[in-house]
């Protein structure tokens, strides 16, 4: 047996060593932060975020204003894109991101509740992974539905059997899929940027404004300080591009197999430093 | 002892910017019952946050049991806390409280259940198990705490203020759960303000004041090392002022006074062994019948009140 998965008999015990251990840590630490993901105090503004752009959907399904009407399905790609570009993919995945990834540590400083893991036979790279892969899934699940559902609700009620040719048989379906995939990005990148920001930094709102403020911004940068962004490379994936305005600095999309590696190696980066500082954490709740 | 089995402190500082924490400690603390003694601010809530790495020290090092601090993934296999922090995961039972961290430490779920079920046994916890921590008392929460720090049997726990909030029936419970734990070999490391009840407990106990460790060791051995406070022993016997007499004629008596209802001598001696020496002489001699002795000021609150100058805390 190697010393990966050496077994260690302390009374009527079974300990794991190495990864089949930490693999069982992650789970454990999982599974009680994906319970506080959903179902805790601060899950309610989650809800509330990942429901924004369904509602004003929701609404012109059920009252469509006279005048209004959209003749042909093809128009909707392009309202779409805009949706998801400016509701869904800057604001609802941004500040869900933000609120969930933040508050993994943050939250529990803020709680007194930090110092229980910190007193658990877990290294503390391992409790970050847990935590990191919690707001992952609860981010995913949140926004990819928002995603999905944003698509739905604006195609099946005004078209509903040209829909579902265009979502079944046409370019419908890898656009969703797409547009799926993108929001798993934006999760895993804003995720790591939002934890590390929450290890760090006392009051974390002022740092993610700030990126906020230089997301939307983007447009206007020269094409190099460009890829100094999340929303650069999410944009460089969207299948329908759209017009940034008169005054956007145009520059070259990244092709997919740079933008999708680029994110996930900075998202990895991230996370190392998050696990450095997360190593040398005090736990001094009075000056949190 | 060898070195793993001891808990050193070798030269260790912790400041808070510039407000000290804990100076310059040097410690070897050995299995048994030891007690951190000293007023709010003293610095003990400190040095049970460096030996369990929730602190780093400015300076020095520390290891428990010759694991550093600084490796939670092996320390915690060793060690349970019980800290001050009032406060626990939202939502959680007790035992929901107690099972999760376990399988944080990875201990498959059948274990995990198995040392939730006689955590909860220990402190007398079984029936408000199924309850949210959330809706228990002050004294069930430090309960469920304690509960927390013992349930993966570590061999080193470090207790904060681990009696406050419990209820008298309570608390002698939870000192005999300390001495039985003591009598197994463990080291516990427990803190308190009540000194009549680390007086009881302790198999020695640590003085600190303003971050100084002021004093160290057997009770008994601190108090006979201070030499400038005379130990002070009463004597109940038929002929007080014949015994002080007998006694004031050494040198190491410095004080004999007859009391007030003259059925008893009160004594300041700098050496009390030799006085006891002496007082056996004196009635195996029939100088005087006693029907009583005992010192005065051989116990933690006279140390306390000598070394750091107030009475201490009471239950």
């Amino acid at each position: 047996m190697s010393s990966a998965t050496e077994v260690v008999s302390r009374k009527s015990e079974t300990r794991l060593l190495g990864w089949p251990l930490w693999l069982r840590q992650i789970g454990a630490i999982f599974k009680l932060e994906i319970e506080k993901n959903f179902l805790g105090r601060r899950s309610l503004l989650i809800y509330l975020i990942a429901i924004l752009p369904l509602f004003p959907l929701f609404v012109l399904a059920v009252f469509n204003p006279p005048g209004t009407r959209v003749k042909d399905i093809n128009e909707y790609s392009m309202i779409y894109a805009f949706l998801y570009n400016g509701l869904i993919l800057r604001t609802v995945v941004f500040f869900g991101s933000a609120w969930i990834f933040m508050n993994l540590f943050r939250g529990e400083l803020v709680d007194r509740s930090l110092h229980y893991y910190f007193l658990s036979a877990v290294r503390r790279e391992v409790l970050v992974v847990g935590k990191y892969f919690s707001g992952l899934v609860t981010s995913i699940i949140l926004f990819t539905s928002t995603t999905v559902i944003a698509m739905l609700l604006l195609y099946l009620p005004h078209f509903y059997s040209q829909s579902l040719r265009y979502f079944t048989e046409g370019r419908g379906l890898s656009q969703i899929l797409t547009y799926a995939g993108i929001t798993i990005l934006a999760c895993i990148g804003y995720g790591a940027f939002f934890l590390v920001v929450g290890l760090f930094i006392r009051n974390p709102i002022i740092p993610a404004l700030l990126l906020y403020g230089w997301e939307w911004l983007n447009f206007l940068l020269p094409p190099l300080l460009k890829k100094i962004s999340v929303i650069h490379y999410l944009n460089s994936l969207v299948p329908v591009q759209i017009s940034q305005g008169p005054f956007a600095v145009i520059a070259e999309p990244t092709p997919a197999w740079i933008a999708v590696p680029s994110m996930l190696l900075v998202t990895l980066v991230v996370l190392v430093l998050a696990a450095y500082r997360i190593r040398h954490l005090e736990i001094r709740y009075g000056s949190d | 002892m060898p070195l793993d089995q001891l808990i050193i402190f070798d030269n260790v500082s912790k400041f808070y910017g510039e407000i000290l924490g804990v100076n310059r400690v040097n410690l070897q603390i050995a299995p048994g019952i030891t007690s951190l003694v000293g007023p709010n601010g003293a610095g003990k809530s400190t040095l049970m946050n460096l030996m369990t790495g929730l602190l780093r020290p400015t300076r020095g090092a520390i290891t428990i049991v010759g694991i550093p601090t600084d490796q939670p993934e092996r320390l915690f296999r060793k060690v349970g806390y019980c800290t001050q922090f009032d406060s626990f995961p939202r939502g959680l039972t007790g035992r929901e409280f107690l099972n999760s961290f376990l399988l944080v430490h990875g201990f498959d779920r059948k274990r995990a259940n198995e040392l939730t079920q006689v955590a909860l046994e220990r402190v007398n916890l079984v029936e408000a198990a199924d309850r949210k921590v959330a809706a228990y008392s002050k004294g069930m929460r430090q309960r469920i705490r304690l509960a927390q720090a013992i349930a993966h049997e570590p061999a080193v726990l470090i207790l904060d203020e681990p009696l406050n909030g419990l209820d008298p029936m309570v608390r002698a419970e939870t000192i005999a759960l300390f001495r039985k734990f003591a009598a197994e070999g463990l080291h516990l490391i427990i803190s308190s303000h009540i000194l009549h009840e680390v007086d009881m407990m302790s198999d020695r106990v640590v003085l600190l004041n303003n971050g100084y460790i002021v004093a160290e060791g057997n009770i008994h051995g601190v108090r006979d090392e201070m030499e400038e406070h005379p130990m002070q022993i009463l004597i109940r016997c038929d002929q007080p002022a014949k015994l002080a007499a007998y006694v004031f004629a050494q040198n190491h008596v410095v004080e004999a006074r007859v009391h007030d209802d003259r059925k008893g001598l009160f004594v300041k001696t700098r050496d009390a062994d030799r006085f006891y020496l002496l007082l056996n002489r004196a009635v195996a001699e029939g100088e005087v019948n006693v029907e009583s002795v005992a010192p005065v000021d051989d116990d933690l609150s006279a140390v306390y009140q000598y070394l750091i100058g107030t009475t201490g805390g009471s239950a």
